[in-house]
């Protein structure tokens, strides 16, 4: 048997390829949205894994450090180091901040961190890990620098000696890691034009400044530079013991708050990102409904351009179960066109967006389900539509 | 221009359908999670590491001297400025004396009476003595007649008795003179305390070296334990070196050293330790060193930051990997074993680690076993890995 559609497609083939082209492209913008909203799932989920840790230890009653300001004392990591299940803990701090590149800035989150313990990159793609306690950085891909090239953060510039991947913030924003003491410097130390301001404030103070107390002045300035905070405490819990009964006893007995792995995907994913997740979902969900009218009104005019021949093959007999078919078999052939043109797009344009696409393989799979089915359904339009039509006008009109 | 289109429909739209899969299929397997993560490998080398350690310090004075009075005065004029070289002994600042002066010109008046009076008490003396030795020749002449029978005894008598009478003024005037000398003694003493008094208010430099702060200014008042002058050696200066703890092993004295001073970081100074701390800090958790210039450098100042970086020998023919290549599979430190084709997560035991980055590795690997350097993504037991020359980034 001839195949009706198969015909019909090779007799207009240009056109159908290049209808097919351009639905793909629609879908490709679709399945890039669903990637975006993955990418900033994922994005949350990366920062978790890379820590290494298996409990968050913050401020009492914050959300910290991600989602909140979180403020401890960097000496309160002994006092969790000994209680029991407790692996090991580490300090560390996060500040998302301009970190100046030659002549530019760009948005990074800096991160503070001590070798060898949680919170340090766990691969590299280039360079080495920091081996000096100071003014040595590894920075992902994504900032742009490279090896050798030096960072300003603060009053500080910092050798680039590593490079890494896929480290970033929740927003999304690259990773650059420096030591521990670095950071806790860059996160709290001011400009020297207010800590100069600071100085003559304070020796303007005469209860700060008294006459009969020489050294009382260089002391509060002392105190007033110096800092010992941290924004977190990760943990890693020892084999054998829940990380849920350790975060408990660290909330119970230490007055701080503490996040196991599940929890803290929770703070991410359903407060931290939600508003911009849902902004996306609307947008994707909008971009669904627009392709599917489109495919459905692409092949209904592509239906209603052969009216005439429909209503030939009526005249000369066909049955109604062939032409609907051949309608049928042409809009899900379209629908696969464009599905396939769709994901080589999304897959190639995707690396081409500042934040991360994530294009996963059961989104594709859905992805084709939903197409065929949008362009079964629209297919039945048209098929009512050639039904209808009069095989006289094939004569007349 | 019309290209001549020779094939059929079919084969265009066929040529199409299979461009299409085959672009498609390359989609599917080389990105997403079915990709093979790239990974750059490298082997197990036996070579030197060495293991360096590096801190970060303030240039500091090892004798620094804070010049000011003794008791709370006011500031009468100072003699020296900021970035001025003094010698030992040299006069920098003065407080006021309010009555010091005039408490010694009182007590140089008392010791010039006190001299006076000594003087009249000689005089005094030598009258008495005068009389005394008349008062015994008159009484020795008496006496002589008295046995002769040429007196009577009644005025012999009397000349004995006005010779004791003579006798004991010479004494009484002794006395008086020499309570006059002593006198004279304690108004000297008073003058000599007047005068140091006055001329401790008079700050002098202690040793030779460079002023570094002027705090008072004349007219100010000044409590003692203040400073109107700062002075520093400069031959003394010295970094104090803080180090990370966990990164201090073999701190010892007499290690050579590298220092980088911030105003001048294109040319490292050399330098050896030679204290270090008995007492390290708790709250920094960092150890203390000193470490001295084997040359003093000209124009360094003092407060400024540096960074020190200490030689320790070299651990030669050591196991030795790069750093990217040690990987944490919970609390264990191991390297991903590549081995025909596979992927094993092998803990090890590292050694020293140098600051290029290389570790040395005591235990779980041998040499000339391959290990993953460099990788896209966290590696698994089961991932699938190719194998590539570099990820990208300059090589340093």
């Amino acid at each position: 048997m001839i195949s009706l559609a198969g015909r019909d497609i090779l007799h207009s083939w240009g056109k159908f390829v290049l209808t097919g082209l351009g639905l793909g492209l629609l879908i490709g913008v679709t399945l890039t949205m669903a990637g975006v909203y993955r990418g900033m799932v994922d994005d949350a989920k990366v920062l978790l894994n890379n820590s290494g840790a298996d409990l968050w230890v913050v401020q009492k009653d914050t959300l910290g450090p991600y989602a909140e300001p979180s403020s401890i004392h960097d000496d309160v990591y002994r006092g969790i180091l000994g209680m029991p299940g407790v692996a090991q803990a580490s300090n560390v701090t996060y500040l998302t901040m301009q970190v100046r590149k030659g002549n530019t800035d760009m948005r990074a989150m800096v991160v503070g961190f001590k070798r060898g313990h949680p919170g340090e990159p766990s691969y590299l793609v280039a360079g080495r890990h920091i081996t000096r306690s100071h003014y040595e950085a590894v920075a992902d891909v994504n900032t742009g620098f490279a090896l050798g090239d030096r960072i300003r953060i603060r009053r500080h510039d910092y050798t680039v000696v590593g490079l890494t991947r896929r480290m970033v913030s929740s927003g999304g924003d690259p990773m650059v890691f420096i030591p521990l003491k670095d950071a806790q410097e860059a996160q709290f130390l001011k400009d020297n034009d207010a800590i100069v301001n600071e100085r003559v404030r304070t020796a303007a103070n005469p209860a700060l400044n008294l006459p009969g107390v020489p050294g009382l002045l260089d002391t509060i300035n002392a105190l007033q530079t110096s800092n010992n905070s941290v924004n977190a405490v990760l943990v890693r819990v020892a084999e054998g013991h829940s990380p849920e009964v350790v975060a408990q006893d660290i909330r119970r007995w230490k007055h701080l708050q503490a996040f196991t792995r599940t929890q803290m995907e929770e703070i991410l994913i359903a407060k931290l990102i939600a508003t911009a997740a849902k902004q996306i979902g609307m947008f994707m969900v909008i971009l669904a409904i627009v392709s599917a009218a489109i495919v459905a009104f692409i092949i209904y005019t592509m239906t209603l351009g052969k009216i005439r021949e429909i209503a030939v093959l009526k005249l000369i007999g066909t049955h109604n179960r062939t032409i609907a078919s051949m309608i049928m078999q042409q809009a899900l052939g379209l629908g696969l066109i464009g599905f396939v043109v769709g994901k080589i797009a999304a897959t190639l344009w995707g690396p081409a967006f500042p934040k991360y696409v994530l294009l996963e393989p059961s989104d594709a799979v859905s992805g084709f389900v939903i197409v065929m089915l949008i362009c079964g359904l629209a297919s039945t339009l048209a098929i009512r539509a050639a039904l209808k039509v009069d095989p006289a006008t094939a004569i007349g009109g | 221009m019309k290209i001549p289109l020779i094939l059929p429909r079919q084969a265009w739209f066929a040529a199409f359908g299979i461009a299409l899969l085959l672009a498609f299929g390359w989609v599917a397997t080389k990105t997403g999670p079915f990709a093979p993560i790239k990974v750059t490998v490298t082997q197990g080398v036996k070579g030197e590491v060495a293991p360096d350690l590096f801190g970060i310090g303030t240039v500091e004075a090892r004798r620094a001297y804070l010049i000011g009075p003794t008791a709370a005065g006011r500031v009468r004029r100072v003699l020296v400025d900021v970035g001025e070289t003094v010698r030992a002994g040299q006069l920098l600042a003065e407080m006021d004396p309010v009555d010091l002066d005039k408490r010694v010109a009182s007590t140089v008046a008392a010791v010039a009476r006190g001299r006076s009076v000594v003087t009249a008490a000689e005089a005094q003396e030598r009258d008495a003595r005068s009389r005394q030795e008349l008062a015994a020749t008159e009484a020795r002449r008496y006496v002589g007649l008295g046995h002769k029978g040429f007196v009577g005894q009644s005025l012999v008598d009397g000349k004995l008795q006005a010779q004791k009478s003579a006798d004991a003024q010479l004494s009484a005037a002794e006395a008086e003179l020499a309570g006059a000398r002593r006198d004279l003694d304690r108004l000297e003493a008073d003058l000599g305390v007047a005068r140091q008094q006055r001329d401790n208010i008079r700050l002098y430099a202690p040793v030779d070296g460079v002023v570094t702060s002027r705090d008072g200014e004349p007219g100010s008042t000044i409590i003692a334990g203040q400073s109107v002058l700062k002075l520093e050696d400069p031959r003394s200066l010295w970094v104090t070196v803080r180090l990370d703890q966990g990164r201090s092993a073999g701190l010892r004295m007499g290690l050579p050293a590298e220092i980088t001073i911030r105003s001048n970081p294109r040319k490292p100074l050399a330098g050896k330790v030679v204290r270090v701390e008995p007492i390290s800090d708790s709250v920094t958790e960092e150890r203390i060193a000193r470490v001295a210039f084997d040359l003093m450098p000209q124009g360094v100042s003092t407060g400024e930051m540096a960074e020190v970086t200490l030689r320790l020998p070299a651990i030669t023919d050591a196991l030795f990997i790069p750093n990217a290549s040690l990987r944490y599979r919970g609390a264990q430190a191991g390297v991903w074993l590549h081995a025909d084709g596979h992927l094993r997560f092998v803990p090890v035991k590292t050694g020293a680690e140098g600051l290029d980055g290389k570790v040395q590795i005591v235990e779980g690997l041998k040499v000339g076993d391959e290990v993953v350097v460099y990788s896209e993504r966290d590696l698994k037991d089961d991932s699938r890995i190719k194998t590539v020359s570099s990820l990208g980034g300059k090589a340093q």
